[in-house]
């Protein structure tokens, strides 16, 4: 059963499409994302599903019901604001029994239901507090608990991690994953970070310019993306643009201003003589020749240390840069800037996809 | 201790104006007009310090009562100007486009630009016997004759509310105008209907603004002369008025120093118990940021 499911829905604002025939289902109880970057309709999208836009074409249904004629004031979808909209002139246990009391529980109810959901969010007894007295994690908690208390079908989240500074988003990411999986609700998260997207999501879409480019696991996203855009949005990649100079058995032999090298072909309009991007993730590129791989001669330009991340920058003859994985584990190898390399990465491990025109 | 005493200086050199200007011009003068009321005069040019005057107050009702119409009536004119100016201001801050939005806040403050003498008789022009409005229920024979439409309370109150809806609108503008749309979102998504919406956020999200706006306007509205006078004309009977009659035609100043302290230690008081019966208070609404 899908809680949320849209068909083929657009919206446009005078001549501009901002949601171009966008279909997807979400299956109860996941975690969905919605990733790209910003002005890509995402938050559009997540608008028309919470009723403050009403679409051009196409349907929203939750739980198998089009919700088009509902208000939204009745929709059972609830949303995290991206700047979380708390109610300043309430306090902590007002915002949330606000929703209750919309909806004419008796009084009773409330208190314990308000109780009983900051309990499971990890912040007893905090009713009496100002919304002000709270840290910025806190308020992100509570402006989840004050949707969750009314059990929502879908609970949509927009960017609410944003305002954080780093190290709290990067804490709360893991906090979200754990409170959907406690309160076992389908989330639809809109971000345009996609470590955040990677790290939460059991299935995640990707939007660029009003439409979907794919939608997929964070692994095929990473390890199989559908299109250039996805290859270089998703996670951090190498790109040189090139022409296809043969093509045998779906790998493609790329003439690049670098030398020619050999890539996955991906998509049926990478042919010969077609322009195309390749894309190679720096993880994947090593010191040293592979067997029956790609390599190419460059001098290290510098050496990036990021812990499990570092990386080497390797300038390539055609004075582009390239970034290798470092090794630190290993002690670096005796690296240091100036000094030629030759570097490698097995010929799957590159895709070519044709270049946008 | 340079930088300490470099902000001691600054400090004395931003209040001194500010002392100036209160001292000078508010607490020294009503002080006088304090000393004056509490002058008995018992012959010419012979006085003794006393409370006669505002046993005097008390004892002519016409006095008082006089000042509990005006404290009413203007209690009613800043009830008017609220639901009047609510609307305006929530549709400008709200709803209309954010490119039009500053030509209609210009649109509201472009009476300001006459004076109130000015905008009082285009009252007159319209209101009078012979005037715009008597001549067109004429012409469309609503009625037979010539109507006198100035020289009443509704005229008054209605010409009052006019003047000071300006400064109930602006108040209301700045904070609905820095209220975030996503909270009325939130209201709405979180199973809100309009009316909970209205009362359980921007009324309270609103509410230092409709305090100040209350003040001022009540504040404005109790202390005017110009549109009671014009448009009630002698039925009128506007507290300032009185005052106006004290001090310029009966020249008794010790009688309209009182009138002066009354008026403003009433109106102070009204707004001391608006602010207790609606549970605010300056500190958490108007000195709130």
């Amino acid at each position: 059963m899908d809680d949320l499911q849209c068909d083929g829905l657009t919206k446009r604002f005078g001549n501009f499409t901002a949601v171009n025939d966008v279909s997807f289902a979400v299956p109860s109880g996941s975690f969905f994302s919605i990733l790209g970057p910003s002005g890509c309709g995402k938050t559009t999208l997540m608008r028309m599903i919470a009723g403050f836009e009403n679409p051009s074409k196409g349907d929203i249904k939750i739980k198998g019901n089009s919700v088009l004629a509902t208000p939204p004031n009745k929709r059972n979808v609830k949303m995290v604001f991206q700047h979380l909209a708390l109610f300043p002139m309430m306090n902590v246990g007002e915002n949330i029994a606000y929703g209750l009391r919309c909806r004419g529980e008796p009084k009773a109810d409330i208190a314990h239901k308000v109780a009983a959901v900051l309990e499971r969010i990890g912040l007893p007894g905090v009713e009496e507090k100002e919304v002000a007295q709270l840290s910025g994690g806190q308020k992100q908690r509570i402006a989840i608990a004050r949707c969750m208390v009314l059990e929502p079908d879908v609970l949509l989240l927009d960017e609410p991690l944003g305002a954080l500074d780093l190290k709290l988003r990067e804490r709360m990411k893991i906090e979200l994953k754990l409170l959907q999986h406690q309160f076992d609700t389908t989330f639809l998260y809109i971000t345009h970070d996609q470590s955040e997207a990677l790290v939460m999501s059991d299935n995640v879409a990707v939007m660029n310019a009003g439409r979907f480019e794919q939608i997929g696991t964070p692994q095929e996203l990473y390890h199989s993306p559908a299109s250039g855009f996805v290859a270089g949005f998703v996670g951090d990649t190498n790109r040189w643009k090139g022409r296809v100079v043969s093509i045998a058995d779906g790998a493609a032999k790329v003439q690049t201003a670098a030398g020619e090298i050999v890539a996955a072909a991906s998509g049926e309009d990478v042919a010969e003589g077609v322009e195309v991007d390749v894309f190679v993730r720096p993880e994947a590129i090593e010191l040293g020749v592979p067997e029956n791989g790609n390599s190419l001669r460059g001098k290290v330009d510098s050496l990036l240390f990021n812990g499990a991340n570092s990386r080497i920058l390797v300038r390539i003859a055609d004075g582009e840069l390239i970034e290798v994985n470092y090794p630190v584990m290993d002690g670096g190898g005796g690296l240091s800037a100036g000094d030629d390399v030759e570097i490698g990465w097995a010929r799957e491990r590159g895709r070519c996809f044709a270049a946008a025109r | 201790m340079f930088r300490s005493d470099a902000s001691k200086l600054s400090l004395i050199l931003l209040m001194t104006p500010f002392v100036l200007w209160i001292g000078l011009l508010i607490v020294l003068p009503q002080l006088g007009i304090g000393y004056i009321s509490l002058r008995e005069k018992v012959g010419p040019r012979e006085y003794e310090l006393g409370l006669a005057n505002y046993i005097d107050f008390i004892n002519e009702p016409i006095y008082w009562n006089t000042l509990l119409r005006t404290a009413w009536m203007s209690i009613l004119v800043t009830a008017l100007a609220l639901l009047v100016g609510f609307p305006v201001a929530y549709y400008i801050a709200k709803i209309a486009q954010q490119r039009s939005r500053a030509a209609l806040f210009l649109l509201c403050l472009i009476p300001l630009w006459v004076s109130d003498l000015v905008r009082a008789f285009g009252w007159i022009v319209l209101l009078r016997e012979t005037g715009v409005v008597s001549g067109m229920l004429q012409t469309a024979g609503l009625i037979s004759g010539p109507v006198e439409l100035l020289y009443n309370d509704v005229t008054v109150v209605i010409g009052l509310v006019y003047t000071v809806v300006l400064f109930m609108i602006v108040p209301l503008f700045s904070t609905l105008d820095g209220m975030d749309n996503s909270l009325l979102e939130a209201g709405y998504n979180l199973g809100g209907s309009r009316v909970t919406v209205f009362r359980r956020i921007v009324v309270p999200y609103a509410m230092p603004g409709i305090v100040a706006g209350c003040i001022i306007t009540f504040m404005l509205t109790a202390g005017s002369y110009l549109t009671p006078i014009l448009l009630g004309g002698k039925n009128s009977s506007w507290f300032t008025e009185q005052i106006y009659d004290q001090f310029i035609t009966r020249y008794n100043w010790e009688s309209g120093a009182t009138f002066g302290v009354l008026l403003l230690g009433f109106t102070s008081f009204v707004v001391w118990l608006g602010l207790r019966l609606t549970g605010q208070s300056l500190a958490n609404t108007v000195a709130k940021e």
